[in-house]
């Protein structure tokens, strides 16, 4: 390797170092907080080591039930979405169609429109339709909010599995909802994957349509629920704010490692849309 | 690897397939249109019609037609404009500078950078956008204020410290969205960059171009398509945002960071005008959905 080649290197490497540096620490903040007997709002090497943090928020109120909130709503809405989206997917993918374009251009749409807008309007209209504080009410509209990105991201995989294959089921007289949930869903297993990770992930981190769409307290999800640290307290214990940040934010980022290889380096929503 | 790919054409040749009437193959289309038009198309209507009314959350049972008047009160009201106002800047200095060219920085020196150091980097970046948006918002708040993280450096620097959630309220947010929202333009523009071939580089370096001439006349012509599509979804991301400020400053302090989101639920819900809020929420829907019909353009091809 040449000298210039190893200098650059060098050079590349430190500027990394230093924004890394940067981005850390909020997260150090988080982490040596949590174990950390007299927390505060400051990076600092903990003062003595201590799970009480832990131990004070893992009670019913204050995490287990949220988590299952969380589970019930993001779960429900992600089955939901995947099923309509494998569904939605297959005649887009199959069979030559007029309507195809048009439907997937709105598709693409709708995929990049700011739902945050429309959180008011919704509201609304749910309270007319009386499914406010619901959580159907909340895990229909979360479907539908997902299901644009959905149904484009799992027609790109389905696309990807070779017709030739579904033929001869064909011939044998199967139809179209057999051939797709006996040949093509196992044959793309890991894109359903996927789908099915990406929309729970999305939905678990999401603070703004549960914080609209329900009142109750004993329904609120973690996303909501983690206000109530800062809300009528008084004072915010910091360290149990980051031992539950912490159990909050685990699931999504062990979710995320299982499929970042899948997604690929330019994945995201870029990998889909951008091909 | 698998990735999802586009298709080049999208309109598969004809299948040879089961035959039932074209309108009943359409018919697994069915509970998606329906979830759909239901809870996003139906919502969005409403939306357009309730922001020509009068419609409040309480007291009033009946609503009436208003025309433009929300608009019109929209456009001289001054805690509106200031909402427009901060919406701009927090886009400009989040989006279209720090995530996008802090995005690209850090793929471009990837490319030169040793494995560690890259991994390293990439997981870290990657952590902070994963996490859910509140907590996000919760670390970020602890970063920023009087008694934080940043004050701490600074003191230790002999910097002067202040209060930056009350003196800056709209750069700390935007900085925030930074911190959280760059891992994306990072993923983006590094798939975007090992497909440039190495030896068109690699020429122009043989003939002498300089790091920043072989940037500026090679790479980012090479990827403006990424470029494009990047800075559309990274600015109808970050025009959504609502937790993350939310959080750190519930928009103030006073309406100092109170970007439109912010202002669209304290008109309807602090102010009880639902009519007045939807109208800003509509206003927030026409210009995402221009952005939107730019990015189609830009992909227009691959459908």
């Amino acid at each position: 390797m040449s000298r210039t080649r190893t200098v650059r290197r060098r050079a590349a490497d430190a500027s990394l170092l230093a924004v890394a540096a940067a981005f850390v620490l909020p997260l150090a903040w988080v982490l040596l907080s949590a174990v950390d007997p007299h927390a505060d709002l400051r990076v600092k090497a903990p003062n003595g080591l201590t799970f009480d943090n832990f131990d004070a928020v893992l009670t019913q109120d204050i995490t287990f039930t949220p988590l299952l909130n969380s589970l019930i709503l993001c779960g429900g809405a992600t089955a939901l979405t995947v099923v309509c989206a494998a569904l939605a997917a297959y005649p887009l993918s199959r069979f030559r169609s007029r309507l195809n374009r048009p439907f997937l251009l709105t598709i693409l749409f709708a995929t990049s429109l700011p739902i945050t807008a429309i959180m008011v309007p919704v509201y609304a209209l749910f309270v007319q339709i009386d499914l406010i504080d619901t959580m159907q009410g909340t895990i229909l509209f979360f479907a539908a909010s997902q299901l644009p990105f959905a149904i484009w991201l799992m027609k790109n995989f389905m696309d990807g599995v070779p017709r030739e294959l579904e033929e001869a089921a064909w011939t044998d007289g199967a139809s179209s909802l057999q051939s797709l949930a006996r040949i093509v869903l196992p044959l793309m297993g890991p894109g359903v994957g996927v789908v099915t990770v990406f929309s729970f992930v999305m939905m678990w981190g999401n603070f703004f349509v549960p914080f609209m769409l329900l009142l109750t307290p004993d329904q609120m999800p973690a996303a909501v629920s983690i206000n109530e640290f800062f809300g009528n307290r008084g004072m915010v214990a910091y360290g149990q704010l980051a031992a539950f940040s912490i159990i909050y934010s685990t699931p999504v980022i062990l979710l995320y490692v299982l499929i970042a290889r899948r997604l690929g380096g330019g994945f995201a929503l870029g990998g889909a849309v951008k091909g | 690897m698998e990735r999802p790919t586009v298709t080049p054409s999208g309109v598969a040749v004809a299948p040879r397939r089961p035959r039932t009437r074209p309108l009943l193959r359409l018919l697994p289309l069915s509970p998606a249109v329906v979830l759909l038009l239901l809870f996003l198309a139906g919502p969005i209507a409403y939306c357009a019609w309730i922001a020509f009314t009068d419609l409040q959350l309480t007291g009033q049972a009946e609503s009436s037609f208003v025309g433009l008047e929300n608009f019109r009160t929209a456009f001289t009201d001054e805690a509106f404009l200031n909402a427009v106002w901060l919406t701009l800047v927090f886009t400009v200095v989040s989006s279209l500078i720090g995530q996008n060219t802090l995005g690209l920085a850090l793929a471009a020196l990837m490319q030169r950078a040793s494995k560690p150091v890259r991994t390293l980097t990439g997981g870290i970046v990657i952590t902070a956008w994963v996490l859910p948006e509140v907590v996000a918002g919760f670390l970020l708040y602890a970063f920023f204020r009087r008694e934080g993280t940043l004050n701490a450096i600074l003191e230790w620097l002999h910097l002067p410290s202040q209060n930056w959630l009350f003196t800056l309220p709209i750069l700390a947010v935007s900085f925030a969205n930074v911190w959280r929202g760059t891992a994306f333009s990072m993923l983006v523009y590094s798939a975007a960059l090992n497909e440039i071939p190495k030896e068109i580089t690699e020429a122009a370096e043989v003939d002498g171009a300089g790091g920043w001439r072989r940037m500026w006349h090679i790479t980012l012509p090479m990827i403006r398509r990424s470029i494009g599509t990047n800075l559309m979804l990274n600015t109808l991301q970050t025009l959504s945002v609502f937790g993350l400020i939310w959080v750190m400053t519930r928009g103030g302090p006073g309406d100092r960071s109170q970007t439109l989101p912010l202002f669209m639920y304290e008109q309807a819900f602090q102010n009880s005008m639902i009519g007045y809020g939807t109208a800003v929420a509509l206003l927030l829907l026409l210009v995402g959905s221009l952005f939107s019909v730019v990015y189609m353009r830009l992909l227009r091809t691959e459908i």
